[in-house]
């Protein structure tokens, strides 16, 4: 708190050697159906591999008591993975509302930084259509739009197109993963007990950055661990995430 | 069958709550941006949020398992870094953890 005034001071120099830098206009963007196109086609592999996270947040969502309705409508509606798959893992009886809102929250937060990454090209846009498509934006077709919008092709409708491709996948394999848990049974006897664990080490392999994640990993380890301890319900994983956050912001510029 | 279409109101609710919650995420930094500057101190801060709070759920889920669960998570990282496939890595975890309970 008290470092404050320097911060915005350094703030103020670096806002300043931004707008020097930026001279270059961006190319105009257009919206239009070559966009929505593009954007489809170069997602539709990827969107194969969302399903298989569909499917395994389908599973889960049937475990914890969801319908097959329930877990489209949130699949549809929602349209960000590793929140819904906290979400789900958080569902108990009775609800834990506000855990479950303040975790999503949280887990999320990341795409405001994503979507304030888009305003070059769409501050171009009007508010319906670049409000419409960050509705669709998850990570995977938020990379592959940021890459096509860099090399200057001017699609703004790339990220719609994209985000339905990855919708479709997203809804469609929910689905699917809701029948797959119906049909298993009792879970511990296949092992199926174990998969939320196995889906988080998979979330995790994918998260990871490299060494800069080291130290908030451990930070978010050490903090869920203690909590787990002397914290009542689920708030060792609030506590944990929100401490390796603080640390990083105070580890910053080191 | 009437299972599968069931909507209770009050998961509905929360489902809502959770994409309207989602959806000023998503929009909200766009829209921020005109009138606000974030700092690259407080960007660091809610890039690691998503990974940390991954590790928060796992750390003790896996802590209150034995030998059997910590091997059957090191298979699932092995294979969903080998192959980049989460299908693939789930369906290795959740053998082997069938396998090492019967083992271990």
């Amino acid at each position: 708190m008290t470092d404050r005034g320097a911060v915005n001071e350094s703030e103020q120099s670096e806002a300043e050697q931004e707008t020097d830098s930026e001279a270059t206009e961006p190319t105009t963007v257009t919206f239009g159906r070559r966009g929505v196109r593009a954007g489809f086609l170069t997602t539709l592999p990827i969107a194969v591999g969302v399903g298989g996270y569909g499917i395994a947040f389908g599973v889960l969502a049937d475990q914890v008591g969801l319908s097959a309705a329930e877990a489209a409508l949130m699949s549809a509606t929602v349209v960000a993975g590793a929140s819904q798959i906290i979400a789900v893992e958080l569902w108990a009886d009775p609800i834990p509302i506000a855990t479950i809102l303040l975790a999503v929250f949280a887990v999320n937060l990341r795409y405001s930084l994503m979507g304030a990454a888009l305003q070059p090209w769409f501050s171009q846009l009007s508010a319906v259509r670049a409000y419409g498509s960050l509705f669709l934006m998850a990570d995977e077709n938020w990379a592959l739009t940021m890459r096509d919008l860099k090399s200057d092709t001017g699609r703004g409708a790339f990220l719609l197109g994209s985000g339905i491709a990855v919708w479709s996948f997203w809804v469609g394999s929910t689905v699917i993963g809701t029948a797959v848990g119906g049909a298993i049974g009792d879970p511990a006897v296949y092992g199926i007990d174990f998969i939320l664990a196995a889906v988080f080490v998979a979330l995790a392999a994918e998260l990871w950055e490299g060494r800069s994640s080291l130290v908030p990993w451990i930070v978010a380890l050490a903090t869920a661990l203690l909590a787990a301890e002397f914290l009542p319900g689920q708030w060792y994983i609030l506590v944990g995430g929100a401490v390796a956050g603080i640390v990083e912001v105070i580890r910053y510029d080191e | 069958m009437s299972d599968a279409l069931t909507l209770d109101p009050l998961v509905v609710g929360v489902i809502l709550a959770m994409a309207v919650l989602t959806f000023f995420t998503k929009i909200g930094g766009l829209w921020l941006l005109s009138r606000f500057e974030v700092s690259d101190r407080l960007e660091a801060g809610i890039s690691v949020l998503p990974g940390a709070i991954v590790i928060a759920i796992l750390g003790p889920e896996l802590a209150e398992g034995g030998p059997p669960e910590w091997a059957a998570a090191g298979l699932t990282l092995a294979v969903m870094w080998r192959t980049g496939n989460i299908l693939l890595a789930l369906i290795a975890g959740v053998a082997g953890v069938v396998a090492f309970r019967a083992v271990m």
